[in-house]
């Protein structure tokens, strides 16, 4: 081996220079003018969650009947099936006996834990008292579950069984046909600076046309949200409604560990005006999964939801549960959909349909929606299949028998018993009239009565949102670890990252367009009207407003700083936010959290 | 070693799965390791191992005959040579090792791969690693591997040039004193670092189209035993624990109340 040593002094400017990228000779990204790869497949399912797996492992199983094989995509923004799945969870298994009879004689199932018991509790500043629950609310057959664990096993069978799915490519936009009808789907572009412009490592997306395009995103879906719009898919229904779940996963002291208990809360530290309520259940394996849901219709913009969950585990019932030799080991947040059956869209369009959570069939009496996610992918996929079986004529895939499916399942009747409960909450009595309307309709009536209340108003969660003056700021105790701790440690917890040089996938964008003057409002009636709303509202502390006296978007003062790598994907600002210009999108696929337990 | 005729040049890369960088790892109840139930990912210094093995192509064109990844990892790991494949490699190799079993030392990886690289009817000329995994920051397989094949090595490299005619590679490497340049006759090892003010290279995403025809390409599954190589682990690891909480410090008025401190503390003075 021959050697010359030189040693050369290290000079960072210089080499920077003639080593950086010259960002000068990069050219700006333009999609009218992109050509991209483009796949055919039968079925292309955007979300690889509870819905979209089971849609698509209902696909291969219907193969048999239809003599042919079908070509199966599911696309998955997180870096891994499960990554950006998030929930309680308590899950009736009720869907999936009928996908998977012999799910128990596999062995490596995740539904390891019973539900054992059920029990309600109102929190008061000190006390907790047991109070009845509605008997939706029995869990009786269920079981404690991750969720991520849970969509991370049906990920596997989808695999066994012949879909093509791939984590790490988030669905970003449509593909129509000339007559509108649509076609397929996009993946992300990957290698954009921060500018929009093309880096060396530029890709477009690619494109997969399908006969049968399912949207299966969850809650306020990016996709769901155009197809909703453009198809005005909401045309006979009322808006939908969501709550923000935040939520983490303790080993407590084995003390304090009582496998399969079930328990949930309502009042402290929410007041009366605001919905929500708490939950703790014991999983398997000397975990407890626990938080707090706060309905996003709340009033009062000083409301942090992060920091109500904070100082909830510091009631004497939390504290117990959490003392001894326990240990955090997740945090993370999403948006749920709390509508029922009055928000469901129509269902399908021309060339598809939206099934899961896309949707919205949350049961929110029973706290659940995966059982009826499920059965929605179930029920789409024979619908599809029998789109697929016929010629590919002229029209696009009519998926018209999937709604008609839906609405004479046990889907539609699930909904329909507790549709009146969470409306119930929407009267100047706050949580008291809903409790006592809930108890009676839910105990008594069962939801059999001709009224249904209806959201004619047409009130978003976002319209909600009543101005800063009329409330004084809450005074949240700072955290004291380890039983809470500030917002940044909590979120290193969820593994989510970004790769840096991208666009900011949080756009400030209000009917489509982009530009300084609407960002400089925003900022403005933010500030002015509803005290920096998104700020507290974020549990990822994406969204700071700051003081710069230069910035040229900025008013008064300040400016807003979208921190997007922070970004855990939980849609609340796309919903909340009181001037509805935040549209969120999709970053490059792969980052965001890498949940595995919640 | 053959006589040099103009031979075309076959690019070994082994590649590891470890836990991915942007997850908080905690210690397992057991105290017996971190807890593995995370995302896990290619390690990143090899990510650039595999990038540069095809920017060596992309400059030389056809004088580089194959692009090989190895690991040695539980099933899971074919993922990660699938990322590899969509990168831009020909062909891989997994030789597994059960979800059980502990994650292999270097000296069995640099071992395992000595006897791959022996199998290889056409030889590898040019072997690029990571200069470390994240997970056990060991950074001793590239040195191992040469050492067992005695081959010329070139780690913490910050440039490299193939010459193939004249079967040369010239290297550039980061030392504690700035860069150093060698001139390695191939066969070669080569391990890849970041460049303090750039990378070596910026990996390359593997695109959808590319990782749909990975799928094609061949992944051969070999076993240790297959290879003659034992690698049970020659170390014990005994107890993992966290560091010690950082508990606060104290501001203390003046020099007699430190020195009270610190005799309360156990600290005695000494005559000069």
């Amino acid at each position: 081996m021959l050697t010359r040593t030189v040693l050369r002094s290290r000079a960072p400017n210089l080499n920077r220079l003639l080593h950086s990228s010259s960002r000068i000779s990069r050219q700006l990204f333009d999609p009218s003018t992109v050509e991209r790869v483009s796949e055919d497949v039968d079925v292309c399912i955007v979300g690889a969650g509870p819905a979209g797996l089971s849609t698509a492992i209902r696909l291969k199983q219907l193969e048999h009947k239809l003599g042919k094989e079908l070509r199966v995509v599911v696309l998955e923004k997180g870096a891994e099936v499960g990554s950006h799945t998030l929930s309680g969870a308590v899950i009736e298994p009720r869907a999936l006996d009928e996908l998977l009879p012999d799910w128990a004689l596999r062995d490596d199932h995740p539904l390891t834990q019973s539900a054992t018991s059920s029990h309600m509790r109102f929190l008061t500043k000190s006390l907790s008292i047991p109070i009845p629950h509605p008997p939706q609310m029995s869990n009786q057959g269920n079981y404690i579950v991750s969720l991520s664990r849970f969509t991370a096993w049906l990920g596997n069978i989808a695999e066994e069984m012949g879909v093509e799915v791939y984590p790490g490519f988030a669905g970003a936009g449509v593909v129509y046909t000339d007559d509108g009808s649509v076609a397929g789907v996009r993946t992300n572009e990957v290698g954009l600076d921060r500018l929009g412009c093309m880096k060396e490592s530029f890709e477009p997306g690619m494109e997969f046309r399908a006969r049968v395009t399912l949207i299966a995103e969850g809650a306020h879906g990016s996709i769901a949200k155009e197809l909703i719009q453009k198809f005005d898919l909401r045309r006979n229904s009322d808006p939908q409604t969501y709550g923000i779940g935040l939520k983490e996963v303790w080993r407590v002291d084995p003390a304090q560990y009582r496998p399969g208990e079930v328990v949930h809360t309502m009042g402290w530290p929410l007041d009366f005006r605001t919905y929500g309520g708490g939950w703790v259940y014991h999983m398997a394996d000397g975990l407890v999964s626990l938080g707090l849901v706060i309905g996003l219709d709340y009033a009062n913009p000083y409301l942090s939801p992060y920091k109500e969950f904070q100082r909830m585990k510091h009631h004497p019932y939390f504290a117990e549960l959490l003392s001894g030799n326990s240990t955090r080991i997740a945090y993370g947040g999403r948006s749920l959909n709390e509508g029922g059956l009055q928000s469901v869209p129509q269902l399908h369009f021309p060339g598809g349909a939206l099934v899961g959570c896309s949707a919205g069939f949350v049961n929110v009496a029973k706290i659940k929606g995966t059982h009826n996610a499920m059965k929605s992918g179930m029920l789409a996929a024979e619908a599809a299949a029998a789109a697929l079986s016929q010629e590919p004529s002229s029209g696009p895939a009519d998926m018209s028998r999937y709604e008609t499916a839906v609405k004479n399942s046990w889907v539609w009747s699930d909904l329909n018993e507790v549709r009146n409960l969470r409306e119930s909450f929407h009267t100047p009595l706050g949580i008291w009239g809903g409790i006592m309307y809930s108890g009676v309709d839910s105990l008594l009536l069962k939801g059999r009565t001709p009224w249904t209340f209806r959201n004619r108003a047409r009130l978003t969660d976002a319209q909600h949102t009543q101005p800063a003056y009329r409330f004084l700021p809450i005074n949240y105790p700072p955290p004291q670890p380890p039983l809470s701790t500030d917002l940044l440690t909590s979120l290193t917890l969820t593994g989510t990252n970004h790769a840096e040089d991208q666009p900011v996938h949080l756009r400030v964008r209000k009917d489509g367009n982009e530009n300084t003057a609407l960002r400089k409002l925003h900022v403005q009636r933010n500030l002015s009207e509803y005290a920096g709303l998104l700020q507290r509202a974020c549990p990822a502390g994406v969204y700071e407003y700051v003081e710069d006296e230069t910035a040229a978007d900025g008013w008064n003062g300040h400016k807003l700083v979208i921190n997007s790598q922070n970004c855990i994907h939980c849609k609340l600002c796309d919903i909340k936010v009181p001037t509805q210009d935040i549209t969120w999108t999709v970053p490059e696929g792969g980052g965001g959290p890498k949940y595995t337990i919640t | 070693m053959r006589p040099s005729a103009v031979r075309l040049l076959n690019i070994l890369v082994p590649i590891k799965r470890a836990v991915d960088y942007a997850v908080k790892i905690r210690v397992n109840p057991e105290q017996t390791g971190i807890d593995l139930n995370v995302k896990h990912s290619m390690n990143p210094f090899d990510e650039i191992a595999v990038e540069e093995a095809v920017r060596i192509r992309e400059r030389l064109k056809d004088a580089v005959k194959s692009i090989k990844v190895v690991t040695i990892g539980p099933p899971k790991s074919a993922e990660t040579l699938r990322t590899a494949l969509a990168m831009g490699a020909d062909s891989a190799v997994h030789v597994e090792i059960p979800d059980s079993a502990p994650s292999p030392e270097p000296l069995g990886v640099a071992k395992t791969l000595k006897a791959l690289i022996e199998r290889q009817k056409e030889g590898v000329d040019i072997v690029i690693l990571g200069k470390q995994a994240i997970d056990d920051d060991a950074g001793q397989t590239g040195q191992m591997l040469a050492g067992l094949m005695g081959w010329s090595q070139a780690t913490f490299a910050s440039k490299v040039e193939v010459n193939p005619e004249q079967k040369v590679a010239n290297i550039t490497r980061e030392i504690d004193g700035g860069l150093e340049e060698l001139r390695c006759k191939l066969p070669v090892i080569i391990t890849t670092d970041l460049r303090q003010v750039q990378l070596l290279n910026e990996p390359r995403y593997a695109s959808l189209p590319n990782i749909m025809k990975a799928k094609k390409k061949p992944v051969e599954k070999l076993t240790a035993a297959e290879l003659g190589v034992d690698i049970t682990p020659r170390l014990e690891t005994i107890k993992v624990t966290e560091p010690p909480k950082r508990v606060g410090g104290g501001k203390v008025a003046n020099v007699d109340e430190l020195l009270a401190k610190l005799k309360e503390a156990g600290f005695t003075g000494k005559r000069a």
